[in-house]
């Protein structure tokens, strides 16, 4: 789950002063009555690898689209590498794209599909030829070089898709689904094949995908998008640990949502009022007042289980194992609360010979205060 | 159907076809076959026997297959002289040549105008395709004679298009349009234009709108997409759309009989000629095996290059 580790000063959005690649403001796009991007603001840095997250239906492929210069944004701008896109047609644009559905050309050869690009720069033909199976070999499909699409798996068609995105070496490469289409091995191999290319390559790459595992595995930073608005842009720890609303807390991951107030907003000590477990100490912060209406996420992974009550803390709830699910490295539970609230807990199983907690035992739930992430809306 | 297939009568018919050699399978396919076996077979071989035959004052008026000779035994009268004699004269020749150039040009105008229109309707939205498409059709609900008459109206010497263009001042006496062979093509060309747009549309209809993005994203422009990516993948229905046209405009009859002129020299033409005028079936029927031939030809050269394609 956890991102990608880079090193602090390659994190050019830590830098206020670092020059994003592509930039979009306030981009709108409107189908007739319906707004599929709305006031859409974003820089992505040269080199990144941004994964825009959301449903079907959220924006993201339209925006995409708008990138790549199938659309036309209906209101704001696009720059790319400084330069405004309005009336760059797709075809003189700094990008390449790579379909969901591939979209290889059926009566060419793998070889010709990819060297199609090439040979519109006006490369000569034995000069696009030897790039193109030079990229093939890289996607390991130098083989197949002559077959047609038609005789290709789902796997290697992929490949081919992406050997012609990326042989004219676009400065900015467009991912839709690219994975979207594999079976689950397969996929987690490609998912790491991906980010070496894009390493080696230096290519900025964005990704659309509404598969958050992916988004987390990929990407540099994730933007997270609802109703063509992006919620949330950060990397996959910010957006997993720093939730800012209830959308993006409930979307990445599983996660225990309680409503409540906020009951003491002392600088030194900060009670929440949460209906479903009374009160509740969180680490003091900035922005909260007194009675202000809150949301309490806790992550499965940060509650504890034990047997007998935990004398440390004071956010501490009795219940009862009404589920549990063994998956290996760790248990799922469902426990229920004496005032009936189901809380979602899971436990990493450290101890081969350890006594687990089963079904019907009463336990006590607890978490540190550090657990509860106080969202606003 | 498992109730059909269980009932007594339907088991009992099986039964009794599975006595005689027949199968469910070879009964669906006898119907087909049945009606191409009297209607195009029966006759075909008529035809041949009496294109072998010599044409003869009588009823009717071509020699028998069989005559009885002087010592009483069977002969069998047959001769190719009918064939010789087609090859030998020129007007045959120049007959089948100038039809196969007229069906030939009349197919390249219908695919050049067909293919914008097939284009377009693929391309436009729902409600409004529809409309496009019925519009296509629409010309079939009248009698084909009838819209063959109303263009003869606009091409005459008097007709609609020089009297516009007359009393528009552009020309200053009238066109001769009517009775050449332009007025051939033209009627050929609106006729069998729908055959053309028909299988074009259904073929650009199946066309992936992201194969196109996909080309213009790699750099393609639209005039460059088109020739490398449109055109190869609509080659399927360039053909079947050229061959509706190309094969009935071979034999065409009608159109050339009533807009082309006394040099316009068709074998349909000829055919009609030989059969009522001199009367002559064995000839007649010898000019329409040939050019039963020469339609079939390219439609077996065509089917076998496809079907080589789909092998590799």
């Amino acid at each position: 789950m956890d991102g990608r580790v880079i090193a602090a000063e390659s994190k050019p959005w830590q830098n206020p002063s670092a020059q994003p690649f592509i930039s979009l403001r306030g981009v709108t796009k409107r189908f007739g009555n319906f707004t599929a991007v709305s006031e859409v603001d974003l820089d992505i840095y040269r080199s990144e690898l941004f994964c825009l997250l959301g449903e079907s239906g959220c924006g993201k492929s339209t925006l995409l689209r708008m990138l790549a210069g199938f659309e036309l944004p209906t209101t704001g701008s696009i720059r790319i590498d400084g330069e405004d896109m309005a009336r760059v047609p797709p075809d003189r644009r700094p990008t390449n794209m790579m379909f969901q559905s591939y979209a290889l050309f059926p009566h060419m050869t793998v070889e010709k599909n990819v060297a199609y690009g090439l040979l519109r720069e006006g490369l000569k033909k034995s000069p696009a030829y030897e790039r193109a199976r030079e990229m093939l070999r890289m996607v390991k499909l130098e083989k197949l070089a002559r077959r047609k699409p038609d005789q290709l798996s789902g796997g290697q068609r992929q490949r081919v898709a992406l050997a012609r995105s990326l042989v004219k070496r676009p400065k900015l490469l467009l991912l839709d689904e690219p994975l979207g289409a594999l079976d689950k091995k397969l996929r987690e191999e490609t998912q790491f094949e991906l980010i070496k290319i894009q390493e080696t390559l230096g290519v900025t790459f964005i990704v659309v995908t509404h598969d958050q595992d992916e988004a987390m595995t990929l990407a540099t930073r994730i933007g997270v998008m609802k109703d063509g608005v992006i919620e949330q842009i950060g990397e996959p720890r910010e957006i997993y640990e720093t939730p800012r609303s209830r959308f993006v807390a409930d979307f990445i991951g599983t996660v225990n949502l309680f409503g409540g107030k906020v009951d003491v907003a002392a600088p030194d000590m900060m009670r929440l009022d949460i209906h479903e477990l009374g009160p509740v100490l969180v680490p003091p912060q900035t922005g909260l007042t007194h009675g202000q209406t809150i949301w309490g996420a806790v992550r499965p992974e940060r509650f504890s289980l034990s047997r007998a009550r935990p004398e440390n803390t004071q956010n501490a709830w009795k219940g009862v194992v009404e589920e549990m699910g063994y998956i290996g490295h760790m248990s799922q539970y469902r426990i229920r609360l004496a005032n009936g609230v189901l809380i979602r807990v899971s436990q990493s199983n450290r101890l081969r010979d350890e006594d687990p907690i089963s079904w019907d035992e009463k336990v006590w739930v607890s978490a540190n205060p550090a657990a509860f992430r106080v969202l606003t809306r | 159907m498992n109730a059909l297939t269980r009932s007594v009568p339907w088991r009992g018919t099986a039964w009794a076809f599975g006595k005689l050699g027949l199968s469910g399978r070879s009964l669906v396919i006898a119907v087909p076959m049945l009606w191409l076996g009297v209607f195009f077979l029966a006759p075909f071989f008529v035809l041949g026997r009496i294109s072998l035959a010599e044409a003869i004052i009588a009823r009717p008026p071509f020699t028998p297959l069989f005559e009885r000779a002087p010592d009483g035994s069977l002969e069998i009268i047959a001769s190719l002289e009918n064939y010789r004699f087609l090859i030998e004269d020129a007007l045959y020749r120049n007959a089948y040549l100038s039809s196969i150039r007229v069906a030939l040009i009349s197919t390249i105008f219908a695919l050049l105008i067909g293919y914008p229109i097939a284009y377009y309707i693929a391309r436009a939205p729902e409600p409004k395709r529809s409309i496009l498409l019925l519009m296509v059709i629409l010309p079939f609900w009248t009698s084909f004679l009838l819209r063959v008459y109303a263009w003869m109206g606009f091409l005459r010497t008097n007709g609609v298009i020089n009297n516009t263009l007359m009393s528009l001042g552009i020309i200053d006496a009238p066109l001769r349009m009517m009775h050449t062979d332009l007025a051939v093509y033209i009627g050929i060309v609106y006729t069998y234009l729908p055959f053309m747009i028909l299988p074009l549309y259904a073929n650009l209809t199946k066309l992936d709108g992201a194969l196109l993005e996909a080309s213009s994203d790699l750099g393609a422009s639209p005039m460059v997409t088109f020739f490398t990516v449109t055109l190869p993948l609509s080659l399927p229905g360039i053909v079947a759309g050229s061959m509706l046209v190309f094969i009935p405009a071979i034999g065409e009859y009608v159109i050339p009989a009533l807009l082309g002129g006394p040099d316009t020299l068709m074998i349909g033409r000829v055919l009609w000629d030989e059969f009522f005028s001199s009367r002559d079936w064995p000839v007649a029927s010898a000019v329409a095996i040939v050019m039963l031939f020469l339609v079939v030809a390219p439609i077996m050269w065509l089917q076998s290059v496809q079907n080589r394609r789909g092998i590799d």
